[in-house]
């Protein structure tokens, strides 16, 4: 595979998505570390090229698009706005090192509208027709769904927080579930401590920049988390049901109707997925072949929270050729109020990979 | 030759001479004590290699050396996937150091990695940024808290005197080495319960057998016998 070629792709999947009416955008490949890394977090640092500039401070190349594409849009206010943009990302890759380092994107960014079920079909689909008739498996999930299903247990706000913060880490997740669950004891040394009438009275001097206050106020958390009554069994497994959910979109919509007669509070979730699945639908997307997994997206990156894809080759093990979702939260914490967004990216030289092995 | 890579000072220096003294085979740097040259007695073909143990596992991974003294903390640390790049061939049972997560012994309400996580959260959403956590095993430490699915933390870079962070503010809690937790204490630290990352000690390591000539292969194999492996 050439440079050329890769570099011919690159322009015929930008041309596409020129044609459904993105503005072309460009970022620089060098960014500043601090916002980008402070939002993705040490998975993403460990796997990102830092250097450091003399008067910048320390400095990252471009591990993706979306940070950027956002910041920049956040300065525009067009609502709705499409955008499109290509070019190279870096990624270190010490756990599958004949993976690429440097690779091309090409994304489709959808921000605002008022319709976000149909935002996501028209990403979705966008993305589907630049890929052509491609053997691809297209995967999909909905993190939003999950989200609801936590938010609706029968517990503190606290807990629900707790495990709303892990849904990206399931072991973790699994672990706070057993907890609060009463499945698996109290540490020791948590007992121990929540036995003392002052944790306080006798504690060594504190050094740093975490105050006594702050302490103070996790015992807190931890006397009221001892006090609440554990989540019910049924309830943790209705929720391992949503997690183990593999289907087809159209069954796992009616498994998931069903669900929601038990729980709630999935209700709004499990309409806006209806929603998108008529968007699809009207797309001329097969909602009645296409794969729904109740946990895709949760080992992804951690900012994607709504509807989540991913297009695959049948055979082999290419990473993804195409990857996307909804990231309304992370607008959030790079603006001042939160902009439905959703979007996807294409790698021009997996596409040509899979083509020259069709 | 076969080229064995020695740390060129200290205990760690003096500790595998014995190891190897006890197994017959003499190492010793020759001339004065400031040059990092040595020599080997005891059996034909291996070369003595001093340097800094640091280096010893870039070194293997090259293969400019075949055999190495080195932490087995640092062959970790220093490369990618090292199982792939090196091989352990014996723990050498002595330079012990226990690579650990320790916090402020004033923290009385964090004891586990589950409360460093949830002591994070708050931390993060009090401070606006994310609870620091200064060490130089970057790679061991990320791989671990990752596994351990613990959030809302940044690694800092310490190279030295790591102890002394949290006093100046630069981090909250530490990643560090310890064989006695005497600097620890010291300092007002604790170690977390769970949170023992790597046992680390003093090991033999080879690089990969596949680019080795017939020669070191043989001086391998009689260096085997001799130390009983």
């Amino acid at each position: 595979m050439t440079a050329n070629a890769i570099s011919r792709e690159t322009d015929r999947l930008s041309a596409c998505f020129v044609d459904a009416g993105a503005q072309p955008v460009w970022t620089d490949v060098l960014q500043s570390a601090d916002t980008l890394l402070d939002l993705y977090g040490e998975d993403i640092r460990g796997r990102s090229y830092l250097t450091s500039d003399p008067v910048l401070g320390e400095m990252v190349l471009r591990p993706d698009f979306t940070v950027p594409v956002v910041q920049m849009h956040m300065q525009s206010h067009a609502d709705p706005a499409r955008y499109t943009y290509a070019g190279r990302v870096f990624r270190k890759q010490d756990m599958v090192p004949d993976r690429a380092r440097e690779f091309v994107q090409v994304g489709y960014e959808l921000m605002g509208g008022d319709d976000p079920a149909a935002a996501e079909a028209e990403v979705f689909a966008t993305i589907r027709a630049a890929l052509g008739d491609l053997p691809l498996r297209a995967a999909t999930g909905d993190i939003g769904v999950l989200m609801a299903a936590v938010q609706g247990l029968q517990t503190t706000d606290a807990r629900k927080s707790a495990l709303l913060r892990h849904i990206w880490r399931p072991r973790r997740f699994r672990a706070l579930l057993d907890r609060f669950g009463g499945r698996v004891p109290v540490p020791a040394s948590r007992a121990a401590l929540l036995a003392k009438a002052d944790p306080l009275a006798d504690a060594p001097p504190l050094a740093g920049v975490r105050t006594q206050a702050e302490i103070e106020s996790r015992i807190a958390a931890l006397r009221e988390d001892a006090a609440a009554a554990p989540i019910l069994g049924q309830e943790i497994a209705l929720l391992d049901v949503i997690l183990d959910l593999r289907a087809t979109a159209s069954q796992a919509l009616d498994r998931l109707r069903d669900i929601a007669i038990d729980m709630p509070a999935i209700e709004p979730a499990v309409r806006r997925m209806a929603r998108r699945l008529d968007a699809l639908a009207a797309r001329d997307v097969d909602v009645t072949a296409l794969e729904f997994e109740g946990s895709y997206g949760r080992t992804s990156l951690e900012y994607y929270d709504g509807f989540v894809f991913g297009f695959y080759a049948a055979e082999g093990h290419l990473p993804p050729v195409a990857t996307g979702g909804r990231y309304d939260a992370l607008t959030a914490r790079l603006g001042d109020t939160a902009v439905p967004a959703v979007g996807g990216v294409i790698r021009p030289d997996l596409v040509l990979a899979v083509k020259g092995d069709a | 030759m076969l080229k064995l890579g020695v740390p060129s000072k200290g205990r760690l220096m003096e500790k595998t001479f014995q190891w190897f003294g006890k197994r017959g085979i003499t190492l010793r740097k020759s001339g004065s004590d400031r040059e990092y040259a040595g020599t080997v007695d005891g059996i034909d073909g291996v070369d003595l290699v001093l340097l800094s143990a640091g280096e010893i596992p870039r070194e293997l991974a090259a293969g400019r050396i075949q055999l190495g003294v080195t932490g087995s903390d640092l062959v970790r640390e220093k490369l990618a996937q090292w199982e792939t790049v090196v091989r352990e061939v014996k723990p050498m049972g002595f330079g012990g150091a226990d690579l650990i997560i320790a916090v402020p012994a004033g923290w009385v309400d964090v004891d586990t990695l589950d409360d460093l996580d949830a002591a994070a959260a708050a931390f993060r959403a009090t401070h606006g940024h994310r609870l620091r956590i200064a060490t130089k095993y970057h790679r061991l430490v990320r791989e671990f808290l990752a596994h351990e699915g613990v959030a809302d933390y940044a690694l800092v870079d310490s190279q030295g005197a790591t102890e002394g962070t949290i006093k100046n503010e630069t981090a909250e809690a530490i990643a560090d080495i310890t064989s006695t937790g005497e600097t620890l204490r010291a300092n007002g630290l604790k170690i977390l319960s769970d949170g023992m990352i790597h046992a680390s000690q003093a090991t033999l390591f080879r690089s990969s057998r596949s680019r080795w000539t017939c020669e070191q292969r043989d001086t391998f194999r009689t260096l085997e016998k001799l130390l009983g492996l």
